[in-house]
This record gives structure tokens, C-alpha cells and sequence, in this order.
């Protein structure tokens, strides 16, 4: 440091001209932010002064032209992917995180850990090309004929099943990270006293990491529910009540990414695509919330063991 | 006891099936797109070189190359301002600069950011650019993917900044530093940690298609200029793989090739540096 700036006076300037500099950039993504609240708040008004809340969420006619916004395909589109996935995914991920935590030693838990990583790191609209090349002539072809009904490949089906393997990387490296997490110590006590390894990991392991794993879910959850490219390749893109897990349907960001085109141009249309979001935005939101506080449970935990 | 067998047999077979199905979808995943890709750009590599033709999504001449570009154009400049606000406030809220309760709540508000979907960045922007009579455009783009790379960025260089020991911070402090000359050093310390999450934060820039999809406008010809239309490689793919001439479906898979490799090696890459460079940050317990 050249001697010069040595005399404080320089320094002090420095340091203050730094903190104005990093608060002012901190208070810009602030703004941006509340900005982005704000902003779709108040784009949604219009629609819902037009018609109320229960009409939107629960009604099923989608007429632009008529001025009705129904959500209610949507609605239902969104929870029968989201529970579907789920129940696919989650005990394939958990017990998966169980092997990479608990059996996986050197280089198997290396390339495991390493293909989670991967996963997650694969695009979006990828995933949405191998639903499309693998997953929609899987259930056209095997899965349907299965269980006798008609198919075309596209539904909720294929988009569950896409959805499953983009949630797989979430819920699985955030369970490994719990299951690593646990002290040694309770593993020891569990075995001294008798129990198998395998019993261990079920039965005592899983439950300590609960409040983990929960989280893991919760994460993958809002996940599920926000994913829009990779489920719109798939899903059909039918603004009606499906029957069947075999039919095409419609989920919250896809109806945002299907009616795209009229968004630019009509306005109400535009306000109720917008109210989709806000409502995208606060799920996924209280989705992350619940998973924070569940994790910061379970590390209080486990700290003062 | 032999009960106790069976169990522990069914158990550690369902555990390993798990394992295998998960790396099975991996391999399945990485294998057809570099297989069907790699297939198409063999016959063809042009594609990925050349300018697309006027009728290019409806089975004309030409390749692909302006998505290519599009995608570096958007990118680039969105990863380097979303660097410079994440590590801008990231340093703000880890160097003594503010009360720690604001630190907290900041903190917050950035993991729900996190958490916000690619799309709702999409739609704010989009509102953003009617409410100002203007268009899609690569710099509105730009815009909604630094909206997105911002708190991805930001939570990996509040990591690497919180891996560095407090003994580092309370020793240069002792020195009688000042804040900005502390943080300096902090920087220094963590910045494998910084570089890493940078990339990462490329990477999935690069991967996303949804903050794009409204705001880039999705043109078919070569980025020309800072308000033209411009297109990215997941819209590309999205927008070939719903086509209905069978060729243009074909090379939305050269593209995923393309983009798989992209994004493949940018992830190596800071798997590389994290590991590389850790053994310089100390453990911090």
C-alpha cells in the first residue's frame, strides 16, 4: 500500500463512499423487488374488480371474449401434477438420499452425488425434450394400453412423470444434506443397541432428519408447482377439467405460457394471466418459507446435542 | 433373527434400486440428447453455424446460429450485472456495514427471490416494458435474466463469504483496517467460493427459458441491436420441438445438444474451482 494512503482522511472517505456505494446497490434490488410485488398486485386489480376471487379461482370457462377468467382447470391441472409427482418422486428420492448418506463410500458416492448435481443443473426445456422423446411414447404406448384407456401421449400423466424427474435433484441433495448432518454419535447408539443398518437408516435416521427431508418436499413442491417450459411441451395444453390422468389439462404456468400470444394485446386477459402469477408467486413463496423454518428447526436441533 | 434378514434384505434392495433408477434417469437424460444431437449435428453440423434462413422455423434453410448467439448476447451482460448487485450486497450485509436485524430480514426477502418462479420475472418484466410502451427486446431480456441470476448469485457469494473464518475478519480488524479494507481481504478469501457461484449463476441463465420466453421477443434472424427482438436457445428448442415439419423438431435436439454441452462444462468448470481453490478456505466450526 503506497504510503499516501495511509492518512486516514483518505481511508475514512474511502470506507464511507464503499458503504453509500454497496447500500445504495442494495437498496436498488430491494426496490426492484417490492417493485415486482407492487406491480403484479396492481395489474391484477382490474380483473378482480371485474369479477371476485371464488369465480376466478373456481370457475371452469376460460372466455376471454366473454370476460371470464376461470382458473379452475388450472387449479385442478396444478394439484393432480403436483400430488402425482409427488407421490412418484418422494420415496424414490428419499430412499435414494438414504443410500448416498448412509451405504455410497469413495468413488460410487462420488459419481452419485455428482449425477444429483447434474440433474439439477440440466435446463428446464431438456427435461422437456426427453418427455417428449421418452416419456409421452411410454405412456402412449405402455401405460395407457395398461389400463385400457386412450391416449396421445400428452397429459397430465407424462407432465406428472416429467415433473418427478425435475423435483429428483431438489429433494435429493437437500435429504443428503440432513442425513449427513446427523451426528455419528446417534448412529453408534442406534447400532450398539442392536438395531440393523438398514432399520437404523428407516427407522431412526429418517425421523431424526424429518424436519429436513420435510423440507427437502417442501422445496420440491414449489418446485413442481412453478415448473412451466418443460410441463407446457407436455402436458396438452387443454383449458379443460380432466378425467383421466391420460387427458391433456392445463397447470398455472402453463396457462401463463399457452396464452402468451393474446396477453400482449388484450388487456383483461392480461390482468388475469398476471393474478395467475401473483398467485404462482405467493404459493411458491409460502412453499419456501414453510421449508426454511423446518430446516431452521432441525438445526437448532440438532446444534446443542 | 431371520425376520429381522428379510427386512434388512428388502429394505437394502429398495435402497439400491432407488440409487440405480436415479442415475439410470441421469444417464437416459444426458444419453438421449447427446445421442439424438449428436446424431443430427453429425449429419449436418452446419446448423449450429449458420445464420437461419427467413423461413427457418417452417422447415427452411439455414441453422441455428443466432439463438446461439442470442443466448451469450443475453446472458453475459445479465450474469455481470446480477454479479455486481449480488456481490455489492452481499458484502453490504456481511461487512458491519448495516445492524445485523437488517442483514436478517434482507436475507429473507432474498430467499423468497430465490424461490421465485423463472416465469413471474418473465410476466414483471413483460408489465414493466407495456406500462413503458416499449418491446421485447434483447435488453429487456438481459433485464429478467439478472432479475433471475441476482438471488442465485447472491446466496452462493453469501456462502463463500460466510466460510470465511471469523478469526481472518477479527485479526485484520485488529490491524486497524478500515471496513472497505477488511472486506477486501474477505473478497480475496472467498472469492473461489464467489467465482463458482458466478458460473453456476451463468449456467442456469443460460438454461432458462421462462424469464425469457415474453421478453426477448423471439426473433428468427441474427441479435442485431440492444432494442431488436433476439431469441435464446430454450426458447429455440421450445419453439422447434412444438413444430409440426419434422425437420425443425429434429434439430431442436442438436440444439439441446449444443446447450447440454454448454451448461455441462460451465458446471465442471465450477466444480473445478470450488474444489480446486477450497483447500485455501479454512473450516470455520
Amino acid at each position: 500500500m503506497a504510503v499516501t494512503s495511509l492518512r486516514s482522511g483518505r481511508r475514512l472517505l474511502l470506507d464511507s463512499a464503499t458503504k453509500a456505494l454497496f447500500q445504495l446497490l442494495t437498496w436498488v434490488c430491494i426496490a426492484i423487488f417490492v417493485g415486482l410485488a407492487l406491480v403484479l398486485t396492481q395489474q391484477s386489480l382490474p380483473v378482480l374488480a371485474e369479477n371476485n376471487v371464488a369465480d376466478i379461482l373456481f370457475s371452469g370457462t376460460w372466455d376471454p371474449e366473454a370476460g371470464q377468467f376461470g382458473f379452475l382447470p388450472a387449479i385442478v391441472g396444478t394439484l393432480i401434477t403436483m400430488s402425482v409427482s409427488m407421490i412418484l418422486v418422494v420415496p424414490i428420492a428419499v430412499l435414494a438420499s438414504v443410500y448416498i448418506a448412509e451405504y455410497a463410500r469413495g468413488s460410487i458416492r462420488t459419481l452419485l452425488s455428482s449425477s444429483v448435481d447434474i440433474l439439477a443443473a440440466v435446463p428446464s426445456v431438456i427435461f422437456g425434450l426427453f418427455g417428449l422423446l421418452i416419456v409421452a411414447p411410454l405412456v402412449d404406448e405402455v401405460i395407457a394400453p395398461l389400463f385400457g384407456a386412450g391416449s396421445t401421449g400428452l397429459g397430465l400423466l407424462t407432465a406428472s412423470l416429467v415433473i418427478a424427474v425435475m423435483t429428483l435433484p431438489i429433494i435429493m441433495s437437500l435429504s443428503v444434506e440432513s442425513l449427513v448432518a446427523l451426528p455419528d454419535s446417534l448412529r453408534e447408539t442406534v447400532l450398539s443397541l442392536g438395531e440393523t443398518r438398514s432399520g437404523m437408516a428407516i427407522r431412526i435416521l429418517l425421523r431424526a432428519a424429518g424436519p429436513g427431508i420435510l423440507s427437502a418436499i417442501l422445496l420440491g413442491l414449489g418446485r413442481a408447482f412453478e415448473a412451466s417450459i418443460a410441463v407446457a411441451m407436455v402436458i396438452g395444453g387443454k383449458n379443460l377439467i380432466p378425467d383421466s390422468l391420460f387427458d391433456a389439462g392445463q397447470t398455472l404456468p402453463t396457462l401463463i405460457v399457452n396464452t402468451f400470444g393474446e396477453m400482449m394485446s388484450l388487456p383483461e386477459t392480461r390482468s388475469a394471466l398476471l393474478f395467475a402469477a401473483l398467485v404462482l408467486f405467493v404459493v411458491v413463496t409460502a412453499f419456501n418459507l414453510l421449508a426454511s423454518f423446518a430446516r431452521n428447526r432441525l438445526e437448532r436441533h440438532w446444534r446443542y446435542q | 433373527m431371520n425376520r429381522r434378514y428379510v427386512e434388512q434384505y428388502l429394505i437394502e434392495t429398495l435402497i439400491r434400486l432407488s440409487a440405480v433408477l436415479v442415475v439410470g434417469v441421469l444417464v437416459l437424460i444426458i444419453g438421449m440428447t447427446l445421442y439424438k444431437g449428436g446424431q443430427v449435428l453429425i449429419n449436418q453440423p452446419s446448423v449450429a453455424f449458420t445464420a437461419p434462413g427467413p423461413l427457418y422455423l417452417l422447415g427452411g434453410s439455414g441453422g441455428f446460429l443466432h439463438a446461439i448467439l442470442g443466448s451469450f448476447a443475453i446472458v453475459l451482460p445479465a450474469t455481470v450485472i446480477a454479479t455486481v448487485l449480488a456481490i455489492a450486497s452481499g458484502l453490504y450485509l456481511q461487512s458491519d456495514y448495516c445492524s445485523e436485524r437488517f442483514a436478517r430480514a434482507v436475507n429473507v426477502l432474498l430467499y423468497v427471490l430465490w424461490g421465485t418462479p423463472a416465469i413471474v420475472y418473465g410476466v414483471f418484466v413483460l408489465t414493466l416494458l407495456i406500462m413503458l410502451e416499449s418491446r421485447s427486446s434483447l435488453i429487456a431480456a438481459t433485464f429478467a435474466v439478472s432479475l433471475l441470476q441476482f438471488p442465485i448469485i447472491a446466496r452462493f457469494v453469501d456462502e463463500a463469504l460466510k466460510s470465511v473464518s471469523a478469526d481472518l475478519k477479527e485479526t485484520v480488524y485488529a490491524l486497524g483496517t478500515t471496513r472497505f479494507e477488511t472486506l477486501r481481504l474477505l473478497l480475496r478469501a472467498a472469492l473461489p467460493g464467489v467465482v463458482a457461484g458466478v458460473i453456476m449463476g451463468f449456467a442456469r441463465g443460460l438454461g432458462d427459458g421462462a424469464a425469457v420466453l415474453f421478453t426477448a421477443g423471439g426473433g428468427i434472424e441474427m441479435p442485431s441491436g440492444l432494442n431488436d427482438p433476439a431469441t435464446t436457445l430454450p426458447i429455440l428448442i421450445f419453439q422447434q420441438a412444438s413444430s409440426a415439419y419434422p425437420s425443425v423438431r429434429e434439430d431442436a435436439y442438436a440444439a439441446a445438444f449444443v446447450l447440454m454441452m454448454l451448461v455441462l462444462v460451465l458446471v465442471a468448470f465450477s466444480k473445478f474451482i470450488a474444489r480446486r481453490f477450497s483447500r485455501f478456505a479454512q473450516e470455520d466450526h
